[in-house]
């Protein structure tokens, strides 16, 4: 359960949003400029909100008012960017084995090989990422999340970098990663049709604020 | 070319005068490089000017500050002697003081440039995967920063190589012991028939300077394709 209840300040542009999900997929649904990425920066630790409260699975991330702020690397919780945001110095193996390195994880080769077979990336794993296209280093960035454990997986808008053809390639993978990955996601988006598609819960977002909660058919009637 | 015993000493003297120097500099050189592009603390704009102050400052200024700091009698250098006995003035360790302090901002400046180079978007993706500060340095900023640090050593190298006038402040023109390739081509322009061995030694000057600057220049072009990932 992903519980986010907070306020800030980003020069003229105040952020306020208060909502808790059970769901599998958490929708997080607004026009650019809403708040979505401050909002999930927040939630990765990225950014500390002014006041409020963040907490997972009854575990208190951020409380400002007891002065907690868990820094990222210590919240276990997955991000995959826009931009992918792989290393280019090291190759497609060494990105997927970068989370386990870091958090000192036993090595698994099966989850590997499950990870790289559900998101096609085995002919890969010797390449630079300079060397990949823009949906091969989205699926590559999924696996490299997925494979340091995370609790919580955020994605923000990770087909929102690619061309039309690259984006029906790709969401595939993310109907595939919600049903068999078992790890709950916070999807953002602005695309109503993708949210459809892959969100089992909506939160609206608009000029900063919270305007609906619900199932899929907030969307239509927002 | 055949160099003579005195002239070979002093060429092996300065080699290892700037190796030490820019080895002993360099992890120096890359915790304030971090600092000046990653943080924001009071003081910054002095300690930046610190660093470069040796580049505008006259060499014999430096190398007068150098002794009266460092020499038996100063503060730091009678401390150092009395307590761990470590001595400077007018040994090849105070050359290698010297030449780090006077190639220190050489040195700094392009590893500074490329750790600022470092998208620090990459930084954010490194924590989010679990790693700590010092892993997230470790792991994703120095080896991304690499090229640039090894330019700067380079750099510094060749800078120190070639130091002259705060080295003779400091420790003197002592054969065998400070005399550097630059103080001895100095002594030998001064010595009646020494103009051959000078321009021995000037040869010799130009090939190392020369050297230094198509490495600086390659591990800038490496650099570049390091962080586009090919």
């Amino acid at each position: 359960m992903l519980r986010v209840d907070v306020t800030k300040q980003l020069g003229e542009f105040s952020l306020s949003a208060s909502f808790v999900s059970e769901g599998r997929v958490t929708g997080l649904f607004g026009a650019s400029g809403a708040g979505k990425t401050s909002l999930i920066n927040m939630i990765a630790g990225l950014l500390r909100p002014d006041r409020g409260v963040i907490a997972i699975d009854g575990e208190t991330l951020d409380d400002t008012a007891a002065r907690i702020h868990v820094p990222p690397h210590r919240r276990r919780i997955g991000y995959v960017f826009q931009d992918a945001r792989l290393f280019p110095h090291l190759d497609v193996r060494q990105n997927l084995d970068y989370g386990r390195r870091m958090n000192h994880l036993t090595d698994d080769p099966a989850a590997r090989t499950r990870v790289t077979e559900m998101l096609d990336i085995g002919h890969l794993l010797d390449r630079r990422p300079g060397k990949l296209s823009g949906g091969e280093r989205q699926r590559v960035a999924l696996g490299r999340a997925l494979l340091s454990k995370p609790r919580l997986l955020l994605l923000d808008e990770p087909l929102g970098s690619l061309d039309e053809g690259r984006r029906a390639e790709i969401l595939p993978y993310l109907i595939r990663l919600r049903d068999e990955a078992n790890v709950p996601m916070v999807y953002v988006s602005h695309d109503a049709a993708e949210m459809r598609q892959l969100a089992t819960q909506i939160v609206l977002l608009r000029g900063g604020q919270v305007t609906a909660l619900g199932g899929v058919k907030v969307l239509t009637a927002g | 070319m055949e160099m003579s015993p005195a002239e070979w000493t002093a060429i092996l003297l300065s080699l290892r005068v700037a190796a030490v120097a820019t080895v002993v500099a360099t992890p120096l050189g890359i915790a304030l490089a971090w600092l000046l592009a990653r943080r924001d603390f009071w003081g910054k704009a002095a300690l930046d000017a610190a660093i470069h102050l040796p580049l505008v400052l006259p060499p014999v200024v430096t190398g007068y500050l150098l002794l009266l700091s460092f020499g038996r009698h100063g503060l730091v250098g009678g401390f150092l002697a009395d307590h761990l006995g470590i001595v400077f003035a007018f040994r090849w360790t105070g050359a290698a003081l010297a030449c780090g302090v006077m190639s220190f901002p050489l040195l700094v400046r392009p590893i500074r440039l490329s750790i600022e180079a470092v998208d620090q978007r990459l930084e954010q993706a490194s924590a989010t995967l679990g790693a700590a500060p010092w892993q997230v340095f470790a792991t994703v900023t120095l080896p991304l920063a690499l090229p640039g640090i090894l330019a700067g050593m380079v750099l510094g190298f060749a800078k120190a190589i070639g130091e002259f006038g705060a080295t003779i402040t400091f420790v003197s023109n002592i054969p065998g012991e400070t005399q550097t390739i630059s103080s001895a081509i100095y002594s030998l322009i001064q010595t009646p028939d020494g103009d051959t061995a000078a321009l021995r030694l000037v040869v010799i000057s130009i090939v190392i300077a020369t050297s230094a600057l198509i490495g600086s220049e390659w591990f800038a072009r490496r650099a570049t394709q390091r962080l586009h990932g090919n």
